[in-house]
């Protein structure tokens, strides 16, 4: 671990503005960026604590929407009636994600911005572009298990390690960003996590020293919400293929659906056309066969983790028989 | 006091931080840290480090590496033992596998240490490793023999004409994977100069074997040398010997005439420690219609580390377990440039039987008969290998006890009916025996005018519960409470054992200490008898009882500590011993086991095949019991363990590096607490009067033996998909999943 500087931010321009030094970044529960900066794969020379900035409240807003403070903890969130009533899936997504121990530690804000778990970015005498660019992506050839089958590159294979944002993905969660010089803005969650490319050491769009100061979630739409997520073992594991579906139906007939995907891509993976292929259909094993078919369409697996194609489309399929049932 | 469920007596003090491991302990100054760098190659040599960058790092005291390491002494392979032998380190430029220590960085605190280990600058001339264990095959060969000199071979009748004439065979190729025991306390120690002598805390599981290392590996008189080792973290194996980590600390040590600490990541366990070998193993049953087996093929191939041979004895479980006129166990080594292997809990047994009682289990089905009776029909007389007679086996009694407990006649025949909800519901079964072992221990007890014993050993207590056995074997022999017991244990000075490992310690240590009891019980009487001055003056003393702090005959009375003040007020001590196996006759003249009967039900997600523990049983016979607690808490660790080897746990070697790649325990999966809902162990009373005077055989290896296997045929009961490959996971038992439908 590299000798750093830490400081307490007491408001949050402040907070900002101490962040956009060079060498400076926030820490919050700490849970990734702690192990990170022992590897010396995070080197910040100064940390900016924001954790205990009065950012930690969850709000109804008068459009109907719940404003989460970003400093609210995992579980905290998790816990919330309001969420767990309107936003079940949220609350499922975050109970399945990390342990306790984390949970309680680990902020809404910090979760968004968590690094990959692919065990070559952590390994720092293997090339990864994301660590280290062009230094060539070791997963490709190596241990890949884990690893993405939707929207990778030649230059990075890895996935994005939240629960909690795939939830967020299907409830259209809109990402609230203080920048240093004041100004707001909101990024809807499918644009907020960016895709590898050839830059995959740009994991978002925050700028440097903008912060994450809340998260929106407009009024759910109707349908039965769930989250599903598939692991080797019952806890304290990232999820192999994880599914978070929003589905209502009329009569036998799916009116409307919402689909996400984690475990399998850079970033949550909301699927449009499978939701295309479900919508106005009839809420049977075909048609959401159909629409895993369609959601996987241009999946591609390095070897190891070819199961998890087939994996996703069962485990879509199941999820969507249990939500349509009870919607 | 023998048997009864008592509390730990360490555990107050473990559960309040008042318990000192190896890494905590202050002696002397201040100590220095050390933070090892790991070769990040698999195979070549150094060419050059520049620690001129580390140097000029704050706090930075001393940079090692193989330039100016001291000079060591080699593995000598005359000493019968590994564990006891030189550990050398940084003692040329050549690397030998991945991880391997090619520098220790010593710093005033961790963090500058860990710093200034990034910025060591190590050139190599990498050479191309073998890496990959199946494609090495042909490059298998046959070692001499297998520890304690068992043939790594053996043959009875003739196995392919046994199978030839056998009307149901069954032969797979199975694999199992790489394995780390990984405890929760990492390898961490201190090292104190004192003059020319050495303290070392460390945590280790044979102090002996610490103290003839070090001394071995820094040519130095073994009495220089001082291991302490009061508590420690769990070992598994991995501790049996100290490692690279202990001789480091103890050479800055020594140059620098400072305490030095040094404690491994968990990272570096995975790269700078033991693995258990990954295996193929192709198993040969054939049988008769009606079950009786003809005959047992094991033939066993495991890697090796090209430089340092270690064998895992993988296929002698199999020369005990079943009858069968004609058979066959072999045993071959790959040589790798992989990390070096080395015992993990139940060495042989636990991948052994894994495979083994799979083949069984697998041969039940194909002949369509319930694997507990195909069990029992081929239970031997003898051992069908040496022909001498069982000490005490009582498998049949176990499989019939449990089947009962667990209700296995529930269980369906036919794989993939019992559905629960989205559950495919299946139940397992398998077999355990574990070989018991005895080697050199002694143990002193004395007697202080307080009336208080004090035992002392060098054996170690590694989270099993030695100290609380002790206190009441102690308590037993000398007919005192527990309370005026006092265990100490885990410093060379003490009397020498070998240690807790091979499930031995407990039986070791408590015999000895058994003896010791029993020869100070003499003393006492002796002096009480011969004393003009003690109510039991010239009484017959082969009446006498040992009750309460007292010893009495035919009424007459006196306490112990009164005899001790009057005849000798510095206290009085006895010592007992055990001997190596090999001494005593009764392991020449007897086979003898542990057994044990493992029952698993899992349930397997119908459209994720997600493989999920839903209740298991062991039922083990394991001699007499020392403690129920510590006992029961064993055998579960151990069931818990065989879950993890048929669930989950593979290291996974990158090819091309040769090194670990999922080297923390996010990565490599162990069990956690929300998979094991339901478990327990059952032991049947027993006493096994060939293995020692108090008839007690080690047991913190038999929970894992065969375990893993009763979930492996849980999950083909519940799919009808059979997974030779271990780990089962999702991936390879998804394909064989029928379509899922609503």
């Amino acid at each position: 671990m590299r000798p750093f500087t830490y400081e307490r931010a007491t408001d949050v321009p402040g907070a900002c503005a101490a962040a956009s030094r060079p060498g400076a970044t926030f820490i919050s529960g700490g849970t990734n960026l702690l192990d990170l900066m022992k590897l010396e794969i995070e080197r910040p020379s100064h940390l900016v604590d924001i954790s205990r900035l009065p950012l930690a409240d969850v709000d109804e807003l008068q459009d109907g929407a719940l404003r989460i403070g970003a400093q609210a903890a995992n579980s905290d969130v998790a816990a919330d009636p309001r969420v767990r009533t309107r936003y079940p899936v949220l609350s499922q997504a975050l109970v399945a994600g990390a342990s306790g121990q984390l949970r309680n530690k680990a902020s809404v804000g910090g979760n968004l911005v968590q690094r990959t778990r692919c065990p070559y970015f952590y390994d720092t005498a293997a090339g990864c572009n994301k660590r280290d660019p062009g230094s060539g992506c070791s997963a490709i050839g190596g241990f890949n298990r884990i690893h993405a089958v939707l929207g990778a590159s030649d230059s990075c294979i890895a996935t994005n390690p939240s629960d909690m944002a795939v939830a967020m993905s299907v409830l259209d969660a809109q990402i609230e960003l203080l920048d240093a010089d004041r100004s707001v803005r909101r990024v809807d969650i499918a644009d907020f996590h960016r895709l590898p490319g050839d830059t995959p050491h740009v994991e978002t769009v925050l700028r440097p020293g903008e912060m994450i100061t809340a998260v929106i979630l407009p009024p759910p739409p109707p349908g039965r919400q769930l989250y599903r997520k598939v692991r080797d073992r019952a806890s304290y594991e990232f999820a192999l293929v994880s599914v978070a579906a929003i589905v209502a139906t009329d009569r036998g007939t799916i009116s409307s659906a919402r689909v996400a995907f984690g475990g399998v891509a850079h970033k949550p993976w909301r699927s449009a056309d499978a939701e295309a292929a479900l919508t106005g259909r009839p809420a049977t094993m075909a048609t959401y066969r159909a629409a895993a078919e369609t959601a996987m369409r241009d999946a591609v697996g390095q070897g190891q983790n070819d199961f998890k194609i087939d994996l996703a489309r069962r485990t879509l399929c199941r999820t969507l028989v249990q939500a349509a049932q009870a919607s | 006091m023998i048997g009864q469920a008592l509390n730990r007596v360490d555990g107050p003090l473990k559960v309040t931080g008042g318990a000192t491991y190896a890494y905590e302990f202050r002696d002397g100054d201040q100590p220095l840290y050390g933070f090892v760098v790991g070769a990040t190659i698999g195979r070549g040599r150094i060419t050059g480090i520049d620690t001129t960058r580390v140097e000029s790092s704050p706090g930075v005291h001393l940079v090692l590496t193989h330039q100016n390491a001291p000079a060591q002494g080699a593995r000598d392979l005359s000493v019968p033992f590994e564990y006891w032998r030189a550990y050398p380190t940084l003692s040329s430029p050549d690397v030998h596998h991945h991880g391997e220590p090619v520098a220790l960085v010593v710093a005033a605190t961790f963090e500058q240490a860990r710093t200034a280990a990034n910025l060591v600058d190590v050139e190599y001339a990498a050479e191309q490793g073998s890496y990959d264990f199946a494609a090495c095959q042909d490059q298998a060969y046959a070692p001499e023999s297998l520890i304690f000199g068992i043939p790594a071979d053996t043959a009875v009748g003739d196995v392919d004409a046994g199978l030839r004439t056998a009307e149901v065979q069954v032969d797979e190729w199975y694999t199992t994977p790489y394995e780390f025991s990984q405890p929760m306390e990492p390898p961490a120690c201190l090292v104190v100069p004192d003059g020319d002598d050495l303290v070392v805390y460390t945590s280790c599981q044979i102090v002996d074997a610490a103290r003839a290392s070090i001394a071995a590996t820094l040519e130095l008189d073994p009495e220089r040398v001082h291991v302490v080792t009061q508590y420690v973290g769990g070992g598994f194996g991995s501790k049996l010997r100290i490692h690279g980590e202990t001789i480091l600390a103890a050479m800055a040590a020594r140059a620098l005439q400072r305490p030095v600490k040094v404690a491994l990541t968990r990272q570096q366990m995975f790269s700078s420690v033991s693995v258990r070998p990954t295996s193929s193993q192709r198993v040969r049953l054939g049988a008769e219609r009606d079950g009786r087996l003809v005959a047992i093929a094991h033939e066993v191939t495991m890697h090796t580390n090209r430089h340092v041979e270690f064998i895992e004895p993988t296929a002698t479980a199999t020369r005990s377990l079943y009858a069968a006129p004609n058979r066959l166990t072999s045993t071959r080594l790959v040589p790798l440039d992989v990390l070096r292997g080395e015992d993990v809990r139940a060495p042989g047994e636990a991948p052994g039987l894994l495979v083994v009682e799979s083949a069984v289990d697998e041969l039940a089905h194909a002949l369509g008969m319930d694997p507990v009776e195909l069990r029992i029909r081929n239970e031997p007389t003898v051992d069908p290998e040496r022909g001498v007679p069982y000490s005490d086996r009582h498998l049949v009694e176990c499989l019939r006890d449990g089947a009962d407990r667990f209700g296995w006649e529930r269980r369906l025949p036919e794989p993939a009916r019992r559905r629960d909800g989205r559950w495919l519901v299946g139940y397992g079964v398998a077999a355990a025996i574990r070989v018991h072992l005895q080697g050199p221990t002694k143990a002193a007890v004395r007697l202080g005018p307080d009336g208080i014993a004090v035992v002392e050993s060098d054996m170690t207590d590694i989270g099993t519960g030695t100290y609380t056995i002790l206190t009441q074997v102690a308590a037993e022999g000398l007919g005192l409470p527990p309370d005026r017991v006092r265990v100490e244990l885990g410093r060379s000075e003490f009397p020498p054992s070998v240690g807790s490992g091979g499930s031995w310690g407990a039986g070791n240590s408590s015999t000895a200490v058994h003896h010791a009891c029993t020869a100070l019980r003499e003393k006492l009487l002796a002096a009480a008898s011969s004393d003009v001055r003690s109510p039991l003056h010239g009484l017959d003393t082969a009446g006498a009882v040992f009750s309460g702090g007292s010893v009495s005959i035919d009424g007459a009375s006196e306490a112990l500590g009164e005899i001790v003040t009057r005849n000798c007020p510095e206290g009085l001590e006895a010592e007992g011993e055990t001997v190596l196996l090999t001494e005593e006759p009764n392991y020449g003249a007897y086979a003898i086991h542990t057994y044990g009967a493992h029952f698993a039900e899992v349930g397997v997600d119908a459209d994720t095949a997600e493989i999920r523990l839903r209740r298991m049983l062991g039922v083990f016979s394991v001699g007499r019991v020392l403690n129920a607690k510590t006992a029961r808490s064993q055998l579960i660790g151990g069931m818990i363990w065989g879950v993890s080897q048929a669930l989950a746990e593979e290291g996974v070697v990158d090819m091309r590096s040769g090194g670990f790649v999922n080297r923390d325990l996010a990565q490599y999966l162990v069990p956690v607490h929300a998979d094991i809902p339901e478990i327990d162990a059952v032991m049947l009373d027993g006493f096994d009067d060939k293995a020692n005077v108090l008839g007690v055989k080690g047991l913190g290896e038999l929970g894992i033996c065969g375990a893993g296997a009763a979930v492996a045929n849980a999950v083909f009961n519940a799919t009808g998909v059979r997974v030779r490959d271990f780990p089962i996971t999702i991936e390879k038992v998804l394909p064989g999943l029928p379509l899922t439908e609503v």
